[in-house]
């Protein structure tokens, strides 16, 4: 037993194999213990197989009592299915009976009702023949409201059937008694005594029985006269015999109080009620009127700015293209002045159509209040109509000069500078000023409102004009420059012909200087006086350094040239210039110099005209360099001047440059 | 796109570059070199392979002076013009014309002259030539400008022959800078530049055909015909403006923009989609403008708004 493996000697194991479990006992134990064993199993097996059977006779009477119940239910669906027969015979019955006592009632049913609306016919009629009776006797309880009420009641039907014989009886009673309360009601209009409230309340009623509003208003205010008029005579009776004191007193208690219960009165009751829908639209149609009328006046305005800006401008050009004539003086001395005049009188101007304009939203002025008119006229008229609506007019014109295709060659130069500093000047102040003023005069306030065109807009405009406008003043005198030096380039005469360029340039340097301050670079230029001195024999220096390599041996190869090229900065020739007076002119001399070195790669020299360009190269560097932010960049384009010229001479041989220097100082 | 391009030097400097036309199959360029020292020019033939990105080159000798102009025949693939200026002694330089022929075979071992096919002499009209145009459609024409006339040759022989000649009239000497053949109607007008002015001639007859004033504020460098629309021209000057003219209504052009910053040398529409127009300026760029809004490629849907691209940016 002690051995799992052998569980076949187990006796309650599956496996148990009687033979060896025998074997086993009679080799290991003794005859009692046999003989003992052998009852034990015996008594054991007793008790299993009587457990056995009890177990199978407990479970037998189960199932007996089981089959018996389902025998039963069997029984009892059978009864039941003929009773559920049964009960659906009777119900198919029963529907049928239904049917048929419903057929026969339908006629009824439709008899009673038919009845019933007689009944209620009946009902409506005996109110109508009732009705004067009713209102006869409401009129004698003074229950005004009531008899309106009733009348109202019936007054459709009387108006269908009044034609009738039958009603028109009762119609004509009901019309008599009706303006019999109407004059009932009148009455208590000129009720000395009768209050606001019930004033209000019989006016209220007469409308209520379509009496003609207008007609009750005069009929009430000719009322009122009477009896005020009335207690005037009293008073004027009174004047004598009372004491003053009294009399003011009587006065105020009596007809004042009264007036003002009639003003009161007559507006609560006609003016607040009757006109309560109609004045509205009166008001709308009103605000309309007048928000146009203010749309035209600011559209005047803005024509009448437009007319006088443009006369502006032509005045300008003519003072501009007639004194320069005289002297040249004169005309730069007055493009200050001329600047300063027509920013004054453009601002000066505006400012007095906003004046004229604020007149419309004066705090006395009815409508002004009216916020409708307020934002359609401030904001839609004055500041976008007009005021923005100026400005970008006045950019596009200041554009137009430009704008090639349309720009008018006949311009002249000055003006497009002086237009692009006007522009300046209106975006570094003006524009601000006046739409601050305008927001202040009209109460706009531009943080609040998004859809306003922004300041900042306005400016960006105007400067983009202004820059448009210089750059194309700055390439019309290079070009103007320009052509002088191509022209130089056929007649070969000495310094004079770049004697006159240099002054060209002087007198432009001289006008853009009247507009445009030198800020920062000027320090540059005017730190010592000893600097030009010294800028001059360091760039000489330069120069010749560059131009030593081209003796004779070298010429073929422009390696340094080349080389130079290379390390230096492209140059951009109709690049954008700043708004200062030596980036203006940077500018001027770098389209001037460019077009002077195309024109000389397309020439072929012979040794004296390389001497002529040698010699006019010379003479530029001498007297440009002040002009320009970058002497080095005056430097770099003659040198490459030069450059070209020898590269295009078939005999390239060079002055001495102290030659050069002699033939320079005397020319 | 930077990574694609091929760069071939040249060891002198070169004003003149053309396509050669009449080539269908293959992308060839012909450039002439400037240099006064006479001996030393030279014309290159530049072959490139799209495909592989490179190019193969061959080299002739052009001993007879600096090439200012180069225009390639459209008829025949070896035929070339030069216009160039011939250094006579020490000090003094003039300016000839003369039709060049390719050789057939390459001799890749030794560096020859070109063939010499036509002399052109316009020692009597005019001291400066300006350019050489082969005729669209006939071999045998071709037509120089020079400062003062406009010249038609039949070039079927050695030397050429001058079958007409139209003078330049006007006040203040002017000149002529550059022409072309109006490629539609029948190839009959000639169109040349004179100052800022447009001046088409009838060949057949020497009459002026039609004309256009003032086509830029300065000078007029270069003009091209669109290939595909009968009517449009394109022009571009110093005032750095590229313009498109339609010449049967000449007060405004159709199409104007100024996008170099500085002269325009040359103009050329793309013959195939000539809504793409390549210029080049002395601002050191070459640009591909799109206008679509004149294209004959323009379709109902029309104005798009023209967009501009930098294609290359060349430092001179």
């Amino acid at each position: 037993m002690a051995d799992k493996k052998y569980n076949a000697l187990d006796i309650n194991g599956p496996n148990f194999n009687p033979n060896l479990y025998l074997d086993k006992l009679f080799k290991e134990c003794t005859l009692r213990q046999v003989m003992d064993h052998e009852n034990e199993i015996v008594k054991d097996t007793q008790t299993l197989h009587s457990d056995m059977q009890t177990l199978v006779y407990e479970n037998y009477n189960k199932f007996i009592s089981a089959t018996d119940t389902i025998r039963k239910m069997k029984n009892d669906f059978k009864k039941m299915e003929t009773e559920m027969d049964l009960l659906a015979s009777n119900m198919a019955s029963i529907t049928s009976f239904s049917d048929q006592i419903n057929s026969t009632l339908h006629d009824t049913r439709e008899k009673i009702s038919r009845l019933s609306g007689v009944h209620t016919l009946l009902q409506r009629l005996q109110f109508l023949f009732k009705l004067p009776a009713t209102l006869k006797s409401r009129m004698e309880e003074k229950n005004y409201i009531q008899a309106t009420q009733d009348y109202l009641h019936a007054q459709r039907v009387l108006q269908q059937y009044g034609d009738l014989p039958s009603f028109q009886g009762i119609k004509t009673d009901c019309e008599s008694i009706l303006t019999e309360l109407k004059t009932e009601l009148r009455k208590q209009f000129c009720n000395p005594r009768a209050s606001a409230k019930e004033l209000a309340e019989s006016v209220d009623l007469l409308l209520q029985l379509d009496e003609p509003a207008k007609e009750l208003c005069l009929e009430f205010l000719s009322c009122a006269e009477k009896r005020l008029s009335e207690q005037l005579v009293m008073l004027k009776d009174q004047i004598e015999q009372r004491d003053i004191i009294e009399f003011v007193d009587l006065g105020c208690s009596g007809f004042l109080s009264d007036l003002c219960l009639v003003v009161a009165s007559f507006h609560d009751m006609f003016i607040n009620r009757v006109n309560s829908d109609s004045d509205n639209i009166e008001n709308s149609t009103a605000t309309e009127i007048v928000i146009n009328a203010g749309r035209k006046q600011c559209k005047a305005h803005l024509q009448i700015l437009k007319m006088h800006f443009a006369d502006m401008l032509t005045k300008a050009r003519q003072t501009l293209t007639t004194p320069k004539l005289i002297s040249q003086e004169d005309s730069s001395k007055n493009l200050n002045e001329l600047l300063n005049s027509l920013i004054v009188t453009i601002v000066e101007k505006i400012k007095g159509v906003l004046q004229d304009l604020v007149v419309f939203i004066m705090p006395e002025i009815n409508f002004a209040q009216k916020p409708q008119f307020k934002d359609s006229f401030c904001v839609d008229n004055v500041r976008e109509g007009l005021i923005v609506c100026f400005m970008h007019h006045f950019t596009a014109t200041a554009r137009s000069f430009c704008s090639t295709g349309t720009a008018d060659s006949k311009v002249p130069p000055t003006l497009l500078l002086l237009l692009s500093k006007l522009c300046l000047d209106f975006r570094n102040g003006s524009v601000h000023f006046l739409l601050s003023q305008t927001d202040e005069l009209f109460q706009i306030n531009p943080k609040q409102n998004v859809a306003l065109t922004n300041e900042n807009e306005i400016n960006s405009t105007m400067q983009e004009s202004a820059q448009g406008l210089l750059n194309y003043y700055v390439r019309i005198q290079g070009l103007n420059c320009s052509q002088r030096l191509v022209a130089h380039n056929r007649a070969e005469d000495c310094p004079a012909v770049m004697k006159r360029v240099v002054e060209d340039i002087s007198a432009i340097d001289a006008t853009v200087a009247l507009l445009y301050e030198d800020q920062g670079t000027a320090t540059e230029h005017s730190s010592d006086s000893s600097r030009k001195t010294h800028s001059i024999s360091v760039s000489r220096h330069q120069y010749r350094s560059n131009w030593s390599s081209y003796t004779p041996n070298h010429l073929d190869s422009t390696v340094v040239s080349n080389m130079h090229k290379l390390f230096s900065e492209r140059i951009e020739i109709f690049s954008t210039v700043e708004f200062s007076k030596v980036s203006i002119l940077t500018g001027i001399i770098k389209i001037s110099l460019k077009t002077f070195m195309e024109c000389v790669r397309l020439k072929t020299f012979s040794k004296y005209g390389l001497q002529q360009i040698q010699v006019d190269t010379h003479y530029l560097q001498l007297y440009l360099w002040r002009f320009v932010v970058d002497e080095n960049l005056v430097h770099f384009l003659l040198d490459e001047i030069l450059g070209s010229a020898v590269h295009r001479c078939l005999e390239p041989v060079l002055m001495e440059p102290s030659v050069v220097d002699i033939i320079c100082e005397r020319g | 796109m930077d990574d694609n391009s091929v760069i071939y030097g040249l060891e002198f400097q070169a004003r003149a570059l053309a396509s050669q036309l009449a080539e269908t199959e293959k992308i060839k360029f012909i450039i002439g070199t400037q240099s006064l020292k006479q001996a030393n020019n030279q014309i290159h033939l530049v072959e490139f392979n799209e495909e592989i990105s490179t190019i193969k080159t061959s080299v002739f000798h052009h001993p007879d002076g600096e090439i200012w102009k180069i225009t390639t025949s459209p008829i025949d693939a070896l035929k070339l013009a030069t216009c160039y200026n011939s250094v006579t002694n020490e000090s003094s330089c003039t300016m000839k014309s003369a039709i060049l022929k390719l050789p057939v075979t390459e001799n890749l071992n030794n560096i020859d002259n070109l063939e010499l096919a036509t002399t052109l002499d316009i020692s009597l009209l005019g001291s400066e030539i300006k350019t050489t145009e082969f005729h669209p459609i006939e071999a045998n024409k071709s037509v120089s400008v020079t400062d003062s006339h406009v010249v038609l040759w039949d070039i079927s022989e050695s030397n050429g022959k001058n079958i007409l000649s139209i003078p330049l009239e006007g006040k203040n000497n002017p000149k002529f800078t550059t022409g072309k053949w109006n490629p539609h109607q029948n190839c009959n007008q000639f169109t040349a530049a004179t100052e800022t002015h447009l001046k088409t001639y009838d060949v057949r007859s020497g009459d002026l055909a039609w004309n256009i004033d003032n086509v830029h504020s300065q000078l007029l460098r270069d003009i091209d015909y669109n290939m595909n629309k009968q009517y449009h021209i394109a022009t571009c000057g110093d005032d750095g403006f590229v313009k498109i003219w339609d010449f049967r209504q000449t007060s405004q052009p159709v199409y104007s923009r100024s996008d170099h910053s500085h002269w325009v040398w040359c103009v050329r529409f793309n013959h195939f989609h000539d809504q793409l127009i390549l210029t080049a300026s002395s601002d050191a760029r070459v640009l591909i403008t799109s206008a679509a809004s004149v294209s004959s490629e323009n379709n109902s849907e029309g104005c798009i708004t023209d967009e501009n691209e930098d294609v290359e940016t060349k430092q001179m």
